[in-house]
C-alpha cells in the first residue's frame, strides 16, 4: 500500500508490477480510522451507556429496588438533609439521597437522562435536518433565494429568542395540548425540542449555505452536470459527502447544547414539571444546597459534563475518519 | 462533404451583469462568446486557442450544455442538441462529454477513482455487460492507471494521474466528442506530453472527435487537424493547423505564433518577433469595428468603424481582419 507514485505512463499501464491487493473500500477505511482512535472509542462507548441506561432505566430502577419519586424521610436528618458523608451515599443509594425529599438521586439521574437525551437528540435531528436543507437550497439556488433566505436567517438571529421563550412556554404548550399531545411533560418537551430547532437551524444551515456556495462552484459539480446528472445526484451525492464534516462538528457541539437549553429552562420552571426529573430540574434544585450538600449538585453536573466532552470528542473522531486525507500509510 | 461531428452556428453567449440587492436589475452584460460558428469532422479536432478571457471556457460549457446559449444553435451529427431538455438531454450528453481543466477541483474530493468514473453510468442508469467495476478497471488501464488504485482517493494521485482520471470518466459512457477545456495547462510540462499522447492515441483507438481548447498555440500544434483562434468572444482566424501556423492571416494569430517558444535555439530572438501590448479590453463593452484594434499595429480608421467578417482567404483558411498579413511575420520561426 505504500507505492509510491510517479506519473509515468509504465508504472501503471503494464498492470504488473506487484500482486493485485484489493483495495478497501471508503466505508472499511473510515471504520479502521475510526476504531483507531481510543478516545473516540472511549466516547462512543460512554454515549451508548448513557443511551443505555436512558431507555432501561425502569429496568435499572427495579433491579435496584430504587425509584425517583419515592420520598425516604429516614435517609435525611432533622434539618432535611442527607444522612452521612457525601449527600447520604449508602449501600441503598447509590449516590445519595435528594435533600428535602429523600428521593433516590441515582434513579432520578437516570429518569432524568431520558429527558435530557431525548431533548438532545430530537433537537439535533431537527435542527440539522431544516438547516442542512436550507443551507444547501439557499447555497445552491443562490441568487434572489439565497438573498430571502439571509434577511430570513438574520432574522432569526436577531430575535431575542430566550425572551420569547420563557414568554411563549404557557401558550404553546396549551396550544400543543389542544393539539392533541398529552398534558404537562409531553407538551413542554415538544415545546423545547420545536423551540430548539426554529432557532437552532440558522447555525447548520450558515455553515451549510457558506459551503455549498463554494462547492458548487467547483468543476466536479459540472463535471456531474456534463454526465447527465440532475439536481438530486449534485446535492446528496456530490455536495453533502463534502458537508457531513462541517455539519457533524456543529452537532457534536449544539447537541450538549441542547441538553444545557433544556437544563436552563427547567432550572427556570418552564421545563419539566415537578416531580418528573431530568437534569435541568436536578441541577436547578440543586444549586439551592450547593452548600450544605454539594454531592446533590456534582452528581447531575458530572453526568452533563461527561456527556458534552463525549460528543464532542466523537464528534471530532467522525469527522476525521470520514477524511479520504487521513493518512493511508499509518494504518 | 461528410456530415460533421460537431458543429456551432452562431454562438451567442451574454453574462448579464451589474446586479444590485434582491432586485437589481443587471445593468451591462459580458459578451463572452459573440458569434461563433465551427464545425469539426468525425475523428478530428478542432483546436480552439485565445487569451484569458476570450470566452473559451464559455463556449466549451456552452457547446456541452453546462450552460444555455443566449441564441444560436449546437449540432451533433446534424441534429441540434440546443432545445433538448430532460430525458433527452441526458441520452445525448452520453455521446457528448468534457474534459476539464483543473485536475484538484473536477474530481470529488470524498470520492474513491471508482466512484467518480463509474458515476456517469449510475446517473445515466447504465449497467454494463461486465459489471461497473470491471468497466472502471477496464477504463482504468485505458487511460494508464493501475486498477488496483480503485478504492483510492484522488488526494493521493498526482496532477497527471487525476487528470487521467478525469479522462477514465469523460470515456465511461462511450462518447463520440469530447471538449476539452485546458486540459493540460494545470499540469507539469513533462506531463503535458503524457497526457497529449493519451489524448492522441485514445482518438486513433476511440475514433473520438476532439474541441481542444488552450491558451496558447503550441499546445494544440500536435492534436489539431484544425485551429480557431479567438479573441474577445469572436473566432479571428480558423483554418487548418498546417495553414494557420505557416500562413497566419490574423495579426492576433502573428503575434500567438511569435509568441510561441521555438524549439531551435538559433531561430530565437530574431527580429520579427511581435510583442502584443497592453491589455484585453472588457468584454463588458468591447472596441467597435474590429475588436483587436486597440492592439493591433496595422489599425486604420475602417478597423474603427467596420467590423471584419471571416473570409476565406482559400482553402478555407478563414481570417477576420481588413488588412490580412501578406508575408507572415513569424514563418521562419515556426515552421516544423
Ligand atoms: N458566469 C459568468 N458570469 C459573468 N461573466 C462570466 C461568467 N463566466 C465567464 N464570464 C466572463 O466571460 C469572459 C470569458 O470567460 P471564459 O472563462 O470563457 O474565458 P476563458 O477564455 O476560458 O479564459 P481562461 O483562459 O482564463 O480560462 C470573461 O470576461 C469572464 O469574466
Ligand atoms: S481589422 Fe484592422 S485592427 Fe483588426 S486585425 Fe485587421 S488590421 Fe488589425
Ligand atoms: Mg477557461
Amino acid at each position: 500500500m505504500s507505492a509510491t507514485f510517479t506519473d509515468t505512463a509504465t508504472l501503471a499501464s503494464d498492470g504488473t508490477v506487484g500482486v493485485v491487493i484489493e483495495g478497501k473500500s471508503p466505508r472499511q477505511l473510515a471504520w479502521m480510522r475510526f476504531r483507531r482512535d481510543k478516545f473516540a472509542l472511549a466516547a462512543a462507548g460512554v454515549i451508548l451507556f448513557y443511551i443505555f441506561a436512558a431507555a432501561f432505566a425502569p429496568v435499572i430502577c427495579a433491579v435496584l429496588g430504587i425509584s425517583p419519586y419515592e420520598l425516604d424521610g429516614d435517609a435525611l436528618n432533622d434539618f432535611g438533609l442527607p444522612k452521612g458523608a457525601f449527600g447520604g451515599i449508602s449501600s441503598e443509594h447509590w449516590l445519595g439521597v435528594e435533600p428535602g425529599t429523600g428521593r433516590d438521586i441515582l434513579a432520578r439521574l437516570l429518569y432524568g437522562a431520558r429527558v435530557s437525551l431525548l431533548v438532545g437528540f430530537l433537537g439535533t435531528l431537527l435542527t440539522t435536518t431544516i438547516g442542512v436543507m436550507i443551507g444547501i437550497f439557499a447555497g445552491y439556488r443562490r441568487g434572489k433565494v439565497d438573498a430571502v433566505v439571509g434577511r430570513f436567517m438574520d432574522l432569526t438571529l436577531a430575535f431575542p429568542s430566550f425572551l420569547l421563550i420563557i414568554a411563549l412556554t404557557r401558550p404553546f404548550t396549551q396550544r400543543l395540548e389542544s393539539l392533541g399531545v398529552p398534558e404537562g411533560n409531553p407538551a413542554r418537551l415538544t415545546y423545547i425540542v420545536l423551540v430548539l430547532a426554529t432557532f437552532g437551524w440558522v447555525y447548520v444551515a450558515r455553515v451549510v449555505r457558506g459551503q455549498t456556495l463554494s462547492l458548487r462552484e467547483r468543476e466536479f459539480v459540472e463535471a456531474a452536470r456534463a454526465s447527465g446528472a440532475g439536481t438530486g445526484h449534485i446535492v446528496f451525492k456530490q455536495l453533502l459527502p463534502n458537508l457531513w464534516a462541517p455539519v457533524i462538528v456543529i452537532v457534536s457541539l449544539s447537541l450538549p447544547g441542547y441538553v444545557a437549553t433544556e437544563s436552563t429552562l427547567s432550572f427556570l420552571g418552564l421545563g419539566m414539571l415537578p416531580p418528573a426529573a431530568s437534569w435541568g430540574v436536578m441541577l436547578g434544585d440543586s444549586v439551592k444546597y450547593y452548600r450544605a450538600d454539594p454531592t446533590y449538585l456534582f452528581i447531575p453536573g458530572v453526568a452533563l459534563i461527561v456527556l458534552v466532552l463525549a460528543f464532542n470528542i466523537l464528534g471530532d473522531a467522525v469527522r476525521d475518519a470520514l477524511d479520504p486525507k487521513a493518512d493511508r500509510q499509518t494504518l | 462533404m461528410k456530415q460533421a461531428a460537431l458543429e456551432a452556428h452562431n454562438v451567442i453567449k451574454y453574462f448579464p451583469t451589474g446586479h444590485s440587492g434582491i432586485l437589481g436589475r443587471p445593468t451591462n452584460e459580458v459578451k463572452a462568446v459573440d458569434g461563433v460558428s465551427f464545425s469539426i469532422a468525425h475523428g478530428e479536432t478542432l483546436g480552439v486557442v485565445g487569451e484569458s478571457g476570450c470566452g473559451k471556457s464559455t463556449l466549451a460549457r456552452v457547446v456541452t450544455r453546462l450552460i444555455d446559449a443566449t441564441s444560436g444553435e449546437i449540432l451533433m451529427d446534424g441534429e441540434s442538441i440546443s432545445h433538448l431538455s430532460g430525458k433527452s438531454l441526458r441520452i445525448a450528453r452520453r455521446k457528448l462529454q468534457m474534459i476539464f481543466q483543473d485536475p484538484y477541483a473536477s474530481l470529488n474530493p470524498r470520492h474513491s477513482v471508482g466512484q467518480i468514473i463509474s458515476s456517469p453510468l449510475s446517473v445515466q442508469g447504465i449497467s454494463p455487460p461486465q459489471g461497473v467495476k470491471a468497466r472502471v478497471q477496464e477504463l482504468m488501464e485505458l487511460v494508464g492507471l493501475n486498477p488496483e488504485h480503485y478504492n483510492r482517493y484522488p488526494h493521493e494521485f498526482s496532477g497527471g494521474q487525476r487528470q487521467r482520471i478525469g479522462i477514465a470518466r469523460a470515456l465511461v459512457l462511450e462518447p463520440t466528442v469530447l471538449v476539452a477545456d485546458e486540459p493540460v495547462s494545470a499540469l507539469d510540462v513533462s506531463i503535458q506530453a503524457q497526457i497529449l499522447n493519451l489524448l492522441e492515441t485514445l482518438q486513433a483507438e476511440l475514433g473520438l472527435t476532439y474541441m481542444f481548447i488552450a491558451h496558447d498555440l503550441s499546445v494544440v500544434r500536435h492534436i489539431a487537424d484544425n485551429v480557431a483562434v479567438m479573441y474577445l468572444g469572436k473566432i479571428v482566424e480558423m483554418g487548418s493547423a498546417q495553414s494557420v501556423y505557416t500562413q497566419p492571416g490574423h495579426p492576433y494569430t502573428s503575434a500567438l505564433l511569435s509568441a510561441v517558444p521555438v524549439a531551435d535555439p538559433t531561430r530565437r530572438g530574431r527580429d520579427g518577433r511581435i510583442r502584443l501590448e497592453g491589455d484585453v479590453p472588457s468584454p463588458i463593452d468591447p472596441p467597435s469595428g474590429c475588436r483587436f484594434r486597440t492592439r493591433c499595429w496595422k489599425a486604420t480608421d475602417l478597423c474603427a468603424s467596420t467590423e471584419p467578417l471571416l473570409a476565406d482567404q482559400g482553402n478555407g483558411h478563414l481570417v477576420a481582419c481588413h488588412f490580412p498579413m501578406e508575408t507572415p511575420v513569424t514563418l521562419g520561426n515556426t515552421q516544423p
